[in-house]
C-alpha cells in the first residue's frame, strides 16, 4: 500500500497550477477513503486495523510533504510539495470529514448515489475542456496565479479515469450486495494498485482480493513470466508504439499528406500504434502484478485478428468493455426489456449498444469525435448482430467446407480490421470536419 | 518440494547471471565493432521512400519530420544523391554551404538546387545538369569540407561552394556540432591538409569506453531509427522542416559596434580566417572544378548602417574580406563569384543570409549562367 501511495505521487505529472501535482493524488486518497466508508458494512469490526491504515496513509502523505525541505525538487513529486502546515491542515480536514462520514454515511444509499455523482461529475469536468478550463481558472484564482492563462492542459490527473471506474464499481456492487467486506487497507490497495493505476486493466475487487490474500512466494516461473511480460510491454510501448507514433495519423499531419497511399499507411500506423501503446502498458502492469502475486486480468487478446466486431470487442480493452457491460449495458437492456412499452428486441440491442459505445467514446474525452467513434462501433456491433442472425438461418454449415470457412474467416478478419482502423480516423483527429476530409482523401474523393 | 525450490532458486540465479553477462558482452562488444557507420548505410530511403532533397537537419522533429544527427553515412544514405549510380547523361553538381544553401524557411523546390534543376540546363556535350543540395545549417568551412570529403564519392562534375565571411573565422570552425561529433574524420582532414586547427581542441567530442558501448550510443542508434521512420512523413508530405507562421525579419537598425567575432578594426588579419580550408577543397576535388561563391547578404539602410552592413558584419571587416576573397581566387586561379549585393533587402527572410524564394531564384539565375559558361567554353 505504501508503495502504491508513493507511486501515485511519483507518477503524477507536473501542472502549471502550483502544488496541484501534490493535491490531485491527495484528493484521490481522500476519495478512496470516502468511498470505502460508504461501501463498508455497518458492523465492520476490524476498527484497529482500519485506524492503523488511516494513520499510515496520513503519515505517508505528511512524509511526502516533508520532501519539500530536502531541496527545490527532491525525489518524489515533480514539483516542490506545499508547505507542511497546509498539508497538515488538509490531513486534519480530511480526517474530520472522514470521521463525520463514518458516523452518518455507512450503508446510506443517498450517500452512495451522491458519491457516484461526485465521481462522475469530476470525471466529466476533467474530460470536457470548457469545464476543465473553468476548474483551472478557479484553482488559479485560489493560488493567486494568472487566471487568463487557464487551459485544459492545466489539470492532468493521472490515473483518475481508472480510479473512477474502480470506485464506481465498488459503489454499484455495494448497492447490489455483491461487494465483499473489505478493510481500508485492502480497499486502498485495490483502488490505487500502482501497476494498474495509470492504464488499467480494471480488475474486479472480488477477484483482486482473492489474489491479495493468497499466500505468495515468488517462483522462478512466475518471475520469468512476469519479467517476460514487462520486457514485452516495454518493447511494445517504447519501441513499437513510440516508433509508429512518428508517422501515425494525427490532427497535424492529416491535412499535410499528398497521397492516398501514404494516408492509408499513416492510418494503419495509428491503428497499430494505439494497440502497441495500450497493450504495452497492460503487459507491463500484468508483468508487475505477476511479480507481486496478483494475476491481473488480460486486456487484449489479438484483437486485430478477430473475424468480426463482436469478437474484436471481446478482445480489445476487455476489462473496460466488461465494466460497461456490467454497469451500463446490462442494466439498461434489462430495464428496457421489462418495460411495459413492449420494445422490439432489435431496438433494445440497438439502443443498448449505441449508448454503451457512445459512453465508452466519451470516456476518452467529451468531444464530438469521440462520440462519433463510439457510435461507429455501436452501429457496427448492431449491424453485425443483425447480420449474424440473418446468416445463421440462411448460410449452409461451413464446417464441412474447411477451405471456404478459412476464406470467410480471412475476409471477416480483414473487414473487421479495416472497420476498426477507419473508426480510428474519428478517434485520432480532433474535429468531425477534419475526419470527414480524411475519409474523402482515403477513398480518393478529395 | 525442497528439491524443487532449490532447483528453482538455482535456475533463477543462473538466468539472471547469464542475462547480465550476455547483456554486458553485447554492450561492450559494441565499442570495438563500432557498427554505427555500417548501420547508417542501411536505409529505406531511395528504396521504400523517396530520398531527401537535402541533408537531414531539424530542430522540431515532430513538425519538421526531420532531425539532426551526426552519422554522415545515415545522412547521405537518406539523400536523393545516393539513389542510383550516376546516370551517364547527368552533369552532376553538388552545392555545399550553410543554411542559405540548405534552404532555411524554403521548400526543397525553392532552394538553389531546386531552381537550377527546374531550369533544365544542358551542358555542351548534351548532358543534363542535375544539382544536389548538400548545404548544412551551420556556419563553418571545416563543416563544408567534411561534407565535401564525403560527397566526393558520388562523382560530381562540379562543386559549388557557397561561402560568407561568418564561415571563415578560425575560432568558429569547430563550433558546429556535426564537426565536434565526427572528430576522427575532421582530425584526419586537419592532418591531411595541414589545416590551421588544433587536433586536440577540447570541443571535439571524445568518447570513453562507456560512451562507445551500446548503452552509450543509444541516442545515436535511436536517431538512425527515427530518421528512417520520419521517411514516411517526408514521402507523404514533402515536408522536411518546420515553417513557422511568422518570423523576425533581419535587424534593420544596428548597434554601434565595429567588432567582428572579437576582431577589431581597422584590419582583417588573413591569419584569422580559414582560407586554408578553402584551398583544401581544391586538393580534395582534384580535377573536379569548384565554383566558389560569396553569397548575398542583407544590406541594411537603417540606423548605423554606415558602420555595419547587417547584424553579422561591420563594413570594414566585410569589405576587407571581399577583397581578400578576390585576391585569393585570383592567386589560386579559382572560379569565383562575388554575389554579395545581388539580392535586394526585401528578399531576405529571417537572417542576413536567408533568402526568400525570389531572392534564391535571382541567385540561381546567376549561377546558371556561370555553370553554362564553365561547361561551354
Amino acid at each position: 500500500m505504501v508503495a502504491s501511495i508513493l507511486a501515485i505521487y511519483w507518477l503524477q505529472p507536473s501542472t502549471p497550477i502550483r502544488h496541484l501535482d501534490f493535491w490531485l493524488p491527495t484528493v484521490c486518497m481522500a476519495l478512496t477513503i470516502l468511498t470505502w466508508i460508504l461501501t463498508r458494512p455497518k458492523d465492520n469490526s476490524d476498527v484497529r486495523s482500519n485506524l492503523t491504515t488511516g494513520l499510515v496513509i496520513a503519515t505517508v502523505i505528511l512524509l511526502i510533504g516533508l520532501t519539500r525541505y530536502l531541496g527545490p525538487v527532491c525525489c518524489l513529486t515533480p514539483t516542490r510539495p506545499p508547505a507542511l502546515y497546509q498539508i497538515a491542515l488538509a490531513v486534519v480536514l480530511i480526517t474530520l470529514f472522514v470521521i463525520l462520514a463514518n458516523r452518518i454515511a455507512p450503508g446510506k444509499v443517498g450517500w452512495i448515489y451522491g458519491c457516484t455523482i461526485l465521481i462522475v461529475g469530476l470525471f466529466a469536468a476533467l474530460k470536457y475542456d470548457p469545464l476543465t478550463i473553468l476548474m483551472s481558472m478557479a484553482l488559479r484564482a485560489l493560488n493567486s496565479q494568472a487566471v487568463e492563462l487557464a487551459s485544459a492542459f492545466d489539470i492532468r490527473w493521472l490515473g483518475f479515469s481508472y480510479v473512477a471506474f474502480r470506485l464506481i464499481h465498488t459503489l454499484c456492487d455495494r448497492l447490489s450486495g455483491r461487494l465483499p467486506d473489505l478493510t481500508l487497507k485492502d480497499f486502498t490497495i485495490y483502488v490505487i494498485f500502482f501497476p494498474t493505476f495509470s492504464a488499467g486493466p480494471i480488475d474486479r475487487v472480488q477477484r483482486f482480493i482473492q489474489d491479495l490474500h493468497r499466500p505468495f512466494q515468488l517462483s522462478t516461473d512466475t518471475a520469468l513470466n512476469g519479467g517476460k511480460r514487462i520486457f514485452l510491454g516495454i518493447f511494445s510501448k517504447y519501441v513499437l508504439a513510440d516508433g509508429l507514433a512518428l508517422f501515425a495519423l494525427n490532427s497535424n499531419n492529416s491535412s499535410q499528406v499528398n497521397s492516398m497511399g501514404w494516408l492509408w499507411v499513416m492510418t494503419y500506423a495509428f491503428a497499430l500504434r494505439i494497440f502497441f501503446d495500450f497493450s504495452g502498458y497492460t503487459d507491463i502492469a500484468i508483468g508487475m502484478g505477476h511479480l507481486l502475486g496478483i494475476q491481473l486480468p488480460e486486456n487484449f487478446e489479438h484483437p486485430y485478428l478477430k473475424q468480426n466486431l463482436t469478437l474484436f470487442w471481446n478482445s480489445w480493452h476487455m476489462t473496460l468493455a466488461q465494466w460497461f457491460r456490467a454497469y451500463f449495458f446490462n442494466p439498461l437492456t434489462r430495464a428496457l426489456r421489462s418495460d411495459s412499452h413492449n420494445i422490439p428486441m432489435p431496438l433494445i440491442i440497438f439502443a443498448g449498444q449505441l449508448s454503451t459505445f457512445i459512453l465508452i467514446g466519451l470516456w476518452h474525452g467529451i468531444s464530438w469525435n469521440y462520440a462519433i467513434w463510439g457510435a461507429w462501433h455501436g452501429l457496427g456491433l448492431f449491424l453485425h448482430n443483425r447480420w449474424s442472425d440473418l446468416l445463421r438461418s440462411r448460410v449452409p454449415n461451413l464446417e464441412s467446407r474447411p477451405r471456404l470457412k478459412q476464406l470467410v474467416g480471412l475476409g471477416g478478419t480483414l473487414l473487421t480490421f479495416h472497420y476498426v482502423t477507419l473508426g480510428w480516423v474519428w478517434f485520432a483527429l480532433s474535429t468531425p470536419a477534419q475526419s470527414w476530409n480524411t475519409f474523402l482523401k482515403l477513398f480518393g474523393m478529395a | 518440494m525442497t528439491e524443487d525450490k532449490t532447483t528453482n532458486k538455482i535456475s533463477m540465479k543462473r538466468v539472471i547471471i547469464k542475462g547480465v553477462l550476455l547483456f554486458l558482452l553485447i554492450d561492450l562488444l559494441f565499442a570495438p565493432l563500432s557498427p554505427l557507420p555500417f548501420l547508417g548505410r542501411i536505409s529505406a530511403y531511395n528504396i521504400i521512400y523517396a530520398g531527401r532533397m537535402r541533408l537531414p537537419y531539424g530542430e522540431n522533429p515532430d513538425q519538421a519530420y526531420n532531425l539532426s544527427l551526426f552519422n554522415l553515412e545515415a545522412m547521405f544514405a537518406s539523400h536523393v544523391l545516393a539513389a542510383t549510380k550516376k546516370p551517364l547523361d547527368e552533369y552532376r553538381i553538388l552545392i555545399i554551404g550553410d543554411s542559405s544553401v540548405w534552404g532555411y524557411l524554403l521548400k526543397p523546390e525553392n532552394t538553389l538546387s531546386g531552381y537550377i534543376n527546374s531550369a533544365n540546363l544542358n551542358v555542351s556535350d548534351g548532358r543534363s545538369v542535375r544539382a544536389y543540395n548538400l548545404g548544412y545549417p551551420t556556419l563553418s568551412l571545416i563543416k563544408d569540407l567534411l561534407i565535401l570529403n564525403y560527397a566526393i564519392r558520388y562523382q560530381p562534375d562540379l562543386i559549388i561552394w557557397m561561402v560568407t565571411l561568418e564561415s571563415f573565422p578560425v575560432a568558429n570552425q569547430l563550433e558546429s556540432p556535426i564537426v565536434q561529433n565526427n572528430p576522427f574524420t575532421v582530425q584526419d582532414l586537419i592532418t591531411s591538409y595541414s589545416l590551421n586547427l588544433d587536433l586536440h581542441d577540447p570541443r571535439f567530442v571524445t568518447l570513453n569506453l562507456w560512451d562507445s558501448t551500446l548503452v552509450g550510443k543509444r541516442r545515436a542508434l535511436a536517431d538512425i531509427l527515427r530518421l528512417q521512420l520520419y521517411g514516411v512523413m517526408w514521402s507523404a508530405t514533402g515536408i522536411d522542416q518546420y515553417y513557422p507562421e511568422s518570423y523576425e525579419p533581419p535587424q534593420e537598425n544596428l548597434t554601434l559596434d565595429e567588432y567582428f567575432q572579437g576582431l577589431q578594426p581597422p584590419y582583417l588579419n588573413p591569419a584569422d580566417l580559414s582560407l586554408d580550408i578553402i584551398s583544401a577543397g581544391i586538393n580534395i576535388t582534384g580535377n573536379i572544378p569548384i565554383l566558389y561563391v560569396n553569397e548575398p547578404i542583407y544590406i541594411s539602410h537603417g540606423e548605423n548602417s554606415d558602420i555595419r552592413y547587417n547584424f553579422f558584419y561591420p563594413r570594414w571587416a566585410y569589405d576587407q574580406y571581399r577583397q581578400l576573397f578576390a585576391e585569393t581566387c585570383s592567386i589560386g586561379r579559382w572560379h569565383c563569384l562575388d554575389e554579395w549585393d545581388l539580392v535586394p533587402p526585401d528578399e531576405f527572410t529571417n537572417s542576413a543570409i536567408h533568402m526568400s524564394p525570389l531572392g534564391t531564384q535571382t541567385l540561381a539565375s546567376e549561377l546558371e549562367h556561370e555553370i553554362l559558361s564553365l561547361t561551354n567554353p
